[in-house]
């Protein structure tokens, strides 16, 4: 390889906290190509964009670039006064972030953004500019550029403003384009669109890209080289194939063996044991040695030194044993749901309609249908997994189920008894049986109370168990069961790791015994390995306690892991349900299909062609008519434009609501 | 847009008939017809039979809010309420109690109050927020921090304080301008500059930092760092990123108060001399005339309704996101 386009050596970058330098980036090196994309892998807080920022020198306020060298094209940057360096900025290299409903200025149109990147770098200005803008988003492929050009942010959906985003990065025409996080907001429908999008751009113009990424699946659709970040430290650089056939360091292997996937459900997920040390308390030795099941003395006390091992694959280990094999997973075959089993939590038909109001009397003029007549029912002891891309109506679903919104219609049984326009205060008595766990857990816990209160309230409230030394018996016991020290009884959630609050959150939901749990996204927040922990503890939960889970989530790994029962909503309707089996083995409604095609999956062969789906889901306010799923469907026929399909039953448990089954 | 407004619109009417009603009960819980006759006749050598005659000429010896002895509408209709409260809203201020006409003296007090705080609030908002942007363009810097102290010293001292002290140094030491007065036509700058100045120093303290804070805020966001990776400098990232964004929070405290400009500043005037609404209010209310005091209460209640509506519109345009329905 002739000289590279990005050359990173030894780089060091630290966040001054107080008198002190906290180094979050500790000597990194690296080098990117042309034509070459490179994916920094790792989980939250391991520095992977800290690095991204560092090489912009877009640092936050606090941040600090210790040391080290970063050249582009032979150019060294680290160096350049502030004024040139902002004309390498947004000209030879671009960066497009994570958020781009927040890294677009909300108050100026779509034109003025990408024209001032014209205008700075490129000197075009008026009708050259405005041609050269046209051209720019017809490339990252949004329809009627001409209309798009005076419209705002707000009124473009999130993958339409990632390719504005996308399209203001090209417009300086860089050499280097650094992707951070760039689909980890997106749908996967749409963040397959988008990958796709940024494969092309860069075979097209030979751009080298850095992609900052913590997934796995998105290093396998796209990178051609990884690195493995952890604490602040490269531990293993590797070309796409050996990485996913032959990777080396154990902490990449332990990444592997966290993901949730078919083959491992009835088994546990791997987990790392401790977690990441905090950067003012780095181990001598290999950072991660505290975690590793390698571990030597050798590795506690030095940095073990990179070693060769292929061409271009590399690695921060003492460890060259062969690895031993983790004890394959035997696949559990779950027990077969019993035919007489009566359901704990049935839904028949529930309807959350927002009313929408206009003019001078406010008069409602429309509905907004969140939710659109869905049934489901969960047997106890089950997990029904609720799927679906955000907007479809799937955490509405679970709020009306604990009637924490009130349903226009329909209704809700729980064990037998009517939720819907149950009086208040024979409700509360209902919650005991009905709890939720919610999505964010750094939100969804009270930060001025004590863990042991978080988890007693519930207790007290509903008078499950009555007097204070029995409550905190029980607090004790589960926070045994949750896997939490004793010791955190008196201390506060901010305390605590993401996820340490989510199985504080678990224990607050359990406290009051309930049988069935509305689980809303509970992992989504967190990275891979503290997914596994969560997911494992759910499980052995379910297994010890019998309680029901309604899984509300979008990532479909996770339902291949854990669920019995899927549905798939679209549009505040459920198109397809049934086992987990039939449904993500032989898939039978288009959009199921396809979503299923767009989830990547974390290895090299497997990679399915992608169904293209075009456009994004409309709004609820004003579904399609017909089936709401036709603009976008491959096998739209007519009758679809006018008809909603009646669902037809296929095999065991599958139904499926879409004309091409009859 | 419209329909926006008509609807706000209606809305005021009920709130400013609660205004009607809130200052004539609070007026006349402390005083009684009878209370305000003694007072405006004098209190000594003042016999029943004077002040029933002082509330018969003025229409004071009906009932309040209630009169049970007329007919039909009449019981609404023939009460003090109704006679002096509930005809401003067809524009019917009445006499004050010195037998002025009340509508035509606050039409030629408008101006001089107006003269003064115009120049005034465009003056303060323009200075605070040059200041408050420079203080955020250095900010973590030695010159961020003791603007910052300079703010805090500032909003410290009493207004009072800079009336007093600008009326000395200015007009008695250095004999620039005169303390106190107002003049005819384009003559009346020698009386305005002065409190123009003082008006705008007193109002830097409290609206620079409150602005400093709004800018640093908007710094942190995520498109001030796309804005960063493009290229652009520091400067054009400030005025053309940053500065339209925070003016949507700015533009809640500052619009709200234009329209209540013509009301003038109750304090300034007094001390200043200037023949303005404001010191037209603080002599009303000395005086117990309760004609005034209503009007300009009633006035004011108006325009602030007015503010809170512009105050919307001007969201809409500043923020493309805010569409008036």
């Amino acid at each position: 390889m002739n000289s590279p386009l990005l050359r990173v050596t030894d780089l060091r970058l630290g966040f001054a906290a107080g008198r002190q330098t906290l180094l979050a980036v500790d000597g990194i090196s690296f080098e990117v190509g042309a034509g070459e994309t490179f994916a920094l892998l790792g989980e939250s807080g391991c520095g992977k964009s800290a690095t991204a920022q560092g090489i912009m020198r877009l640092l936050p306020a606090a941040g600090r670039i210790v040391g080290g060298s970063v050249e582009l094209a032979g150019r060294e940057l680290l160096s350049l006064p502030e004024a040139d360096m902002r004309s390498v900025r947004g000209a030879r290299m671009a960066m497009i972030f994570q958020e781009p409903a927040t890294s677009l200025n909300p108050v100026l149109t779509v034109g003025q953004q990408i024209g001032e990147v014209l205008a700075r770098h490129r000197h075009l200005t008026g009708e050259p500019a405005r041609q050269r803008m046209l051209e720019l988003l017809r490339q990252v492929g949004i329809a009627d550029p001409d209309r798009r050009l005076t419209e705002y942010p707000f009124q473009l959906s999130g993958g339409m403003k990632q390719r504005v985003m996308i399209a203001i990065a090209l417009a300086g025409e860089p050499d280097l384009l650094i992707a951070d996080e760039p689909t980890t907001a997106l749908d996967v429908t749409v963040q397959a669109q988008i990958l796709d999008l940024l494969v092309r751009l860069q075979t097209e113009r030979g751009m080298g890209m850095l992609l900052i990424t913590h997934d796995l699946g998105v290093v396998a659709r796209v990178a051609h080289r990884v690195g493995v970040m952890y604490a602040g430290e490269l531990v293993e650089v590797a070309p796409r194939e050996a990485f996913f056939t032959n990777p080396r360091h154990p902490y990449t292997r332990a990444l592997f063996a966290a993901l949730p996937e078919v083959s491992r459900r009835g088994g546990a997920l791997t987990t790392i044991p401790g977690q990441v040390p905090s950067l003012d308390h780095m181990p001598a030795g290999c950072r991660f040695a505290d975690r590793c099941r390698y571990v030597t003395p050798l590795s506690r006390d030095h940095s073990p030194p990179w070693r060769m091992l292929s061409d271009g694959h590399k690695v921060r280990c003492f460890y060259e044993g062969g690895m031993a094999e983790e004890a394959p997973h035997g696949e559990t075959v779950l027990p077969p749901l019993a035919a007489d089993t009566a359901p704990i939590l049935d839904v028949r038909d529930l309807k959350v309609h927002f009313p929408i109001r206009r003019g001078i009397l406010q008069r409602t003029v429309g509905h907004v249908k969140a939710v659109d007549g869905v049934s489901l029912s969960l047997s106890p002891g089950r997990t029904l997994a609720l799927v679906g891309e955000s907007g479809c109506g799937k955490t509405t679903v679970g709020k009306a189920i604990l009637q924490l919104i009130q349903p226009t219609g329909g209704q809700v049984k729980l064990n037998g008894s009517e939720l819907v326009g149950m009086p208040a205060g024979r409700l509360q008595g209902m919650r005991r049986h009905l709890q939720m766990v919610f999505q964010d857990p750094f939100a969804s816990l009270n930060p001025r109370l004590r863990v042991g209160e978080i988890i007693a309230e519930g207790m007290a409230a509903l008078g499950v168990v009555a007097g204070g030394r029995e409550r905190a018996a029980a607090v004790a016991i589960l926070l045994e069961q949750v896997g939490l020290p004793a010791e955190a009884v008196g201390r506060y959630p901010h305390e605590f790791s993401g996820g340490q609050r989510q199985r504080i959150a678990i224990a607050r939901a359990l406290a009051v015994q309930p049988e069935v749990l509305v689980c809303d996204e509970p992992t989504s927040a967190l990275d891979v390995s503290v997914q596994a922990q969560i997911l494992n503890l759910l499980k052995s939960l379910q297994e010890s306690l019998g309680v029901a889970y309604l899984f509300i989530t979008h990532n479909f790994a996770v339902v291949e892991y854990l669920a019995h029962e899927v549905a798939v909503m679209y549009l505040g309707r459920i198109v397809e349900r049934g086992s987990a089996d039939e449904v993500l083995r032989s898939p039978k409604h288009p959009y199921t299909r396809a979503l299923l095609s767009a989830v990547p999956q974390p290895r090299l062969e497997g990679q399915g062609p992608v169904i293209k789906l075009g456009g994004e889901t409309p709004s609820p306010a004003n579904p399609p008519a017909g089936c709401h799923f036709h603009p976008r469907c491959p096998n739209v026929m007519e009758v679809c434009r006018s008809v909603w399909p009646a669902s037809t039953q296929h095999g065991a448990t599958q139904t499926v609501a879409c004309h091409l089954y009859k | 847009m419209l329909a926006y407004i008509v609807r706000r619109l209606l809305y005021a009417i009920p709130i400013l008939i609660g205004v009607n009603l809130l200052t004539f009960a609070l007026f006349f819980v402390v005083n009684t017809p009878d209370d305000m006759a003694r007072m405006q006749l004098g209190v000594k050598r003042v016999t029943p039979e004077a002040i029933q005659k002082w509330k018969a000429e003025r229409g004071y010896d009906k009932p309040l809010l209630w009169n049970s002895q007329a007919p039909g509408a009449g019981a609404l209709t023939d009460t003090i309420f109704f006679d002096k409260s509930a005809r401003m809203f067809v524009g019917d201020f009445g006499r004050a109690e010195d037998g002025r006409d009340i509508a035509l003296e606050i039409k030629g007090r408008m101006l001089p109050s107006l003269a003064v705080q115009l120049p005034n609030f465009i003056l303060g908002l323009f200075v605070t927020i040059i200041f408050a942007l420079t203080l955020a363009f250095f900010r973590a810097t030695a010159f961020d921090f003791w603007g910052v102290v300079l703010c805090v010293v500032m909003m410290s001292i009493s207004s009072l304080f800079y009336i007093i002290g600008g009326q000395y140094l200015v007009s008695k030491v250095w004999r620039l301008v005169p303390i106190s007065g107002f003049g005819e036509g384009l003559d009346a700058w020698r009386f305005l500059v002065l409190p123009v100045v003082v008006g705008v120093i007193s109002g830097i303290g409290s609206s620079t930092r409150l602005y400093r804070t709004i800018f640093l805020e908007e710094v942190g966001k995520d498109y001030i760092r796309t804005a960063r990776a493009k290229g652009l400098p520091e400067t054009v990232v400030f005025l053309r990123h940053l500065l339209r964004n925070a003016l949507i929070p700015i533009l809640t405290g500052v619009v709200v108060v234009i329209p209540s400009l013509f009301m003038g500043a109750l304090i300034t005037e007094s001390f200043f001399g200037i023949p303005g609404l404001g010191s037209y209010t603080i002599d009303a209310i000395k005086a117990q005339d309760f004609a005034v005091v209503r009007s300009m209460v009633f006035i004011g209640a108006v325009l602030y309704i007015i503010g809170l509506i512009l105050t919307d519109i001007s969201y809409s345009i500043a923020d493309p996101r805010i569409r008036l329905k």
